[in-house]
């Protein structure tokens, strides 16, 4: 595909997601859409205190409601097999004992025959805490973090040497806690098939993972659990663990011998299901009057849960991201009572680069120095925390193509001084980076000889479509149409494939998919012999041969060159803001985003990933805010009328570019990911925005109007 | 769970005999009892549905416009009437939920709905207007949203309406009808502070319902404007809303109305900045000393003090807009 007809601001270019109409449709079954027989439903009691421990649980007046099956706690709950090897630090073991560990923690669950009844009579419910004094708030007690597992602390050069530039920016930032917040609640229907064979219905992002994790749980065998999660209405990292609603459902089932549906609640995704997590930042940079950065010292603290030490090591970045001979980083974790955070799309990198991208744009205005001029002088032509080779980056044709487009020559040199209608006119860009991985996956390809090729992996598609970039590889490599492809996911019965996470899907199940294909069609070439063309008319080559099928199960995974480069994926966001002067209400006029990622193989759904990405960044940047009351260290917001997300009218024309220059070190394909670049830096391009409209620097997000009323003062 | 009686009521005397026994309620669009019911607020007995009694009109009078309770938000804020006699309403309608609330939501229950205060909504908090003499959790909790004027010790919670804002601008009068007959409130009187009963939200005695909306003509369709200012550009409630309305002659003001929303316990009327407008030229100064005056008495809490400016603010941005200053 040419750059011209791939970055046209119209394009639609690209075959459309292969089950966008089951999904529009209706017709695309999701965890709580599958009602086996004999469903009952489970409904989950939240301890109301933030710490401390069950006194009583009185369910009679429950258990005696119209339907109810049983009431199951640490009171009653079953041993479960794989608790007694957990470590010391692990996700939260349901019904275990009497511990309350965060405002929101599950300590019953009520199963009856239908929903409302269950909902109903587990409002009959009655627990008795015993309170202790609970720490939910990071900020006032900072001093009090520790080093992570790993990543803690890393050293280049002089950690202090910024201190003693000629020019510097010392600053502070805090990135609230957001939560996924898909579209799809939590959900999993549970059935035991014998005492030992189990099939859930859930929400996840890897059916292999959570197959694993199961049988481990429940002292079962691998293989006798089967998960199915085909379709997944979103997740962004949610559905990476198995929670302990997951369990809990499991556990009812087999206590009340039915199968048993349990969905969350809205407000239940806030509390039970991870956030990223509430982190502090403070960077100081120093720079030499023509820009060379002289030093980066990042120190991030983000808070985790008493029972797990997640580390997202959002001060990373400022290691990997720019030339520089002085790099100090610092990452620091914090136990609240709260419950444990997990990776959230762009994980630690979204967090790292808000700080750094934000502190590179105050350096820049100090310096008097254009923002993407600053970053072009710091451009790193070797990977400045091993100095070893790039596999691919094209990062300096995406600023230049992200300042095209968005007109930043046209920008105003000094904040506060462009008007449009009254309203402030910024812009302001980023850089955002994450690692480029691929996984172990193998895939089983069958050529039919109806002509049709199946394609079977146990990858879960969460959203992004999937399928699409897959039957497109497939049909490329095999020289058949895409309607002749089907590509099977989301089923621990297929081949092992990694969790959707982490932005790897394409380039290490999309490699696996070209692998099989070229497997495949080896064995046609054995089947023809000498001098067959090396794309024949598959279906006539199997009757020629009275072979009903032909199929390969093919593996791949990363090689040497893991060792030799550093791989990465690249963004720039620009963006074009407008600020009202008075109440200082921001409007995102202008987003243009552009990937480095290698060669785009399915532009259109790419297109959607960035839109996403833009979208969610948006939201960062202005509304998004996990808010607890400290005193009670309970959410006060979690719900969508009170945690905003953006609306359609929140939102401009996004542009969408793409370098698409392939990385061959890294897969067959050339082909890295996008879904966390496409976030990453889109927070601390609209705060720079919001700094070239105003003057005023915003280092704590969303940037509410709260935050900017007030700043060049009424009169 | 707890069952229900739902009745259609065909007759006004209908439901004035069903909302005569305890435990009853009207339920006309249901956009907020249904939530108050779902999050277990409420538990009525009986709901007696109003929507097919014949009050969905927007009619002209001898002295302005009527409304009918059951004129429909969306209807409302698209009405040609309404558009060319009090564009300021549909502004503020239009400022007001989603399409799809809009297209349910009436004029009567628009004016009924409740504070979206979070403590009032959490089961497990202390609330004063849901439980009398729990406490109010917001007076020393999350209190970004909260009043910051007419508040009392018992509750700092809101009135969330955009519709009331400029209904309470615009001197309409509410008509309600009970078992004695009919009676009209000032709108501006019909919701009330909370003081020691934060558990009412309005005059309207429990035996009576809301039937219309009366609003006076005037000449403030060419100079009137809602602003909104809220934490995304739809679906939000207000952090400040500004209903103001000017009648101009050359650069003079003749007239002033100015509301406010997200500030008090009811639409937030501010007298004392309208008469100060009064006579005064278009300038922006004059908006400003408005303001000012506007915001005496105002008081913040640990979380919204950002309002002491973000009202002012929104005031002369406000009358920037309807003036044409802007």
């Amino acid at each position: 595909m040419n750059k011209r007809t791939l970055n046209h601001p119209k394009s639609t270019t690209g075959t459309s997601r292969v089950d966008g109409r089951l999904k529009v449709t209706g017709g695309a079954k999701y965890a709580a859409e599958f009602n086996v027989k004999g469903l009952a439903y489970g409904v989950l009691v939240g301890a109301t205190i933030a710490k401390g421990s069950i006194r009583s649980i009185d369910s009679k007046k429950a258990e005696n409601a119209p339907g109810v099956l049983a009431v199951i706690s640490h009171l009653n709950c079953p041993k479960i097999p794989g608790y007694a090897a957990e470590p010391a630090k692990a996700p939260i073991k349901i019904f275990y004992d009497d511990k309350v560990l965060y405002n929101g923690h599950a300590v019953a669950l009520l199963i009856a025959d239908t929903f409302e009844r269950a909902q109903y009579a587990a409002s009959l419910i009655k627990v008795e805490y015993n309170a202790q004094k609970h720490i939910t708030s990071l900020k006032d007690n900072l001093g009090s973090a520790v080093a992570p597992p790993s990543d803690a602390e890393f050293k280049k050069g002089n950690p202090d040497a910024w201190q003693s530039a000629p020019f510097k920016v010392e600053q502070e930032y805090i990135l609230p806690s957001e939560v996924h917040n898909p579209m799809e609640l939590h959900a999993i229907v549970a059935r035991w098939d014998a005492p030992d064979k189990l099939t859930v219905w859930d929400k996840t992002q890897g059916v292999k993972d959570t197959q694993s994790n199961l049988a481990r749980i429940f002292g079962i065998p691998v293989e006798n659990v089967q998960v199915h999660s085909k379709y997944v209405g979103g997740a962004f990292g949610s559905a990476l663990q198995v929670w302990q609603h997951e369990v809990a459902a499991i556990i009812g089932a087999k206590v009340v011998k039915r199968p048993v549906k349990l969905m969350l609640t809205r407000a239940d995704m806030f509390t039970s299901v991870g956030y990223r997590p509430l982190t502090w930042q403070k960077i100081g940079i120093g720079a030499a009057a023509d820009g060379k950065l002289v030093g980066i010292s990042h120190w991030a603290t983000g808070q985790t849960s008493t029972y797990e030490d997640f580390a997202e090591s959002p001060a990373d970045v400022s290691r990997q991201l720019y030339a520089c001979a002085n790099l100090y980083t610092n990452n620091k974790i914090l136990s609240l009572d709260v419950g444990s955070p997990i990776w959230m799309r762009g994980p630690g990198y979204a967090t790292g680069t808000f700080a750094l991208e934000s502190a590179m744009d105050e350096l820049s205005y100090q310096l008097n120095i254009d923002p993407v001029e600053l970053r072009l002088i710091n451009y790193a032509e070797t990977d400045p925390e091993t100095g070893k080779p790039y596999s691919g980056k094209s990062l300096r044709e995406a600023y230049k193509m992200g300042a095209e487009n968005i007109g930043w020559h046209s920008r105003p040199k000094k904040p506060g001084s462009m008007t449009e209608d009254g309203w402030l006119v910024g812009y302001g860009m980023s850089t955002g980076m994450f690692q480029a991985d691929r996984e172990p996956a193998t895939v089983k390809a069958t050529m039919n000889d109806d002509g049709s090729l199946i394609l079977q992996t146990a990858v879960s598609d969460i959203g992004p479509g999937t399928a699409t970039p897959m039957v497109l590889i497939a049909s490329e490599t095999m020289g058949i149409p895409i309607e002749n492809i089907r590509f099977d996911l989301g089923d621990s019965a297929y081949p092992n494939a990694p969790q959707q996470g982490g932005s790897t899907i394409v380039s290490s199940v999309g490699s696996a998919v070209y692998l099989a294909c070229i497997a495949l069609k080896e064995k046609f070439q054995q089947l023809i012999g000498n001098g067959g063309t090396d794309k024949p008319d598959y279906a006539a080559v199997l009757k020629q041969h009275n072979l009903v099928k032909l199929e390969v199960v093919t593996d791949s995974k990363a090689g040497t060159e893991v060792d030799k480069y550093v791989m990465y994926s690249w963004s720039v966001h620009f963006i074009k803001v407008l600020v009202n002067p008075l109440t200082g209400v921001v409007k995102v006029d202008k987003a243009t985003c552009v990937a480095d990622s290698g060669r785009i193989i399915s532009p259109k759904t790419a297109r959607s990933q960035i839109i996403g990405g833009a979208i969610m960044g948006i939201g960062m940047a202005l509304m998004e805010e996990t808010v607890i009351d400290h005193r009670y260290g309970k959410v006060m917001n979690a719900s969508f009328g009170d945690y905003h997300v953006p609306v359609q009218a929140d939102i401009p024309q996004i542009e969408a570019l793409f370098v698409n220059e392939p990385d061959l070190n890294i897969n067959p394909l050339g082909a890295k990911g996008m879904g966390e670049i496409s976030l990453i830096g889109m927070a601390a391009a609209v705060a720079n925005a919001v700094y070239n409209a105003t003057g005023k620097r915003v280092t704590e997000l969303p940037i509410t109007p709260d935050k900017l009323v007030g700043w060049g003062e009424l009169s | 769970m707890k069952q229900f009686q739902y009745q259609r009521a065909s007759t006004q005397q209908g439901v004035l005999e069903a909302i005569s026994k305890p435990g009853t309620k009207i339920i006309a669009g249901g956009t907020n009892l249904v939530d108050h019911m779902k999050h277990g607020l409420i538990a009525p007995d009986k709901l007696v549905d109003i929507t097919h009694l014949p009050l969905k009109g927007i009619t002209p009078t001898k002295t302005g416009l009527h409304l009918g309770t059951l004129a429909l938000n969306s209807v409302v804020s698209e009405d040609a009437l309404v558009l060319q006699k009090q564009p300021l309403l549909s502004m503020a309608l239009k400022a007001g939920a989603s399409p799809q609330l809009r297209n349910m939501a009436t004029v009567g229950g628009n004016m009924m709905q409740r504070t979206r205060c979070t403590y009032f909504y959490d089961t497990t908090m202390p609330c004063n207007k849901r439980e009398p003499g729990t406490g109010c959790g917001a007076m020393e909790g999350y209190n970004r949203m909260h009043a910051i004027f007419g508040a009392s010790a018992q509750c700092i919670a809101v009135h969330p309406s955009d519709m009331c804002v400029a209904l309470a601008a615009l001197d309409a009068t509410v008509i309600v009808v009970g078992k004695k007959g009919q009676r009209h409130i000032p709108f501006t009187e019909f919701h009330r502070l909370p003081d020691d009963h934060p558990e009412l939200d309005n005059h309207l005695a429990k035996d009576e319902m809301i039937i219309g909306v009366d609003i006076p003509d005037n000449n403030f369709a060419k100079n009137s404007y809602y602003l909104k200012v809220r934490d995304r550009q739809s679906y939000a409630f207000a952090l400040v809303s500004v209903a103001a309305a000017l009648d101009l002659s050359g650069g003079t003001i003749k007239k002033a109305r100015l509301a406010m929303g997200g500030v008090a316990h009811k639409p937030w009327r501010l007298f004392e900045a309208e008469k100060f407008m009064e006579g005064k030229s278009v300038t922006e100064e004059t908006f400003k000393q408005a303001a000012q005056i506007a915001l005496q008495g105002a008081k913040a809490y640990e979380y919204n003090a950002f309002k002491l400016k973000l009202a002012p603010a929104s005031i002369v941005e406000a009358l920037k807009q309807a003036s044409g200053l802007a």
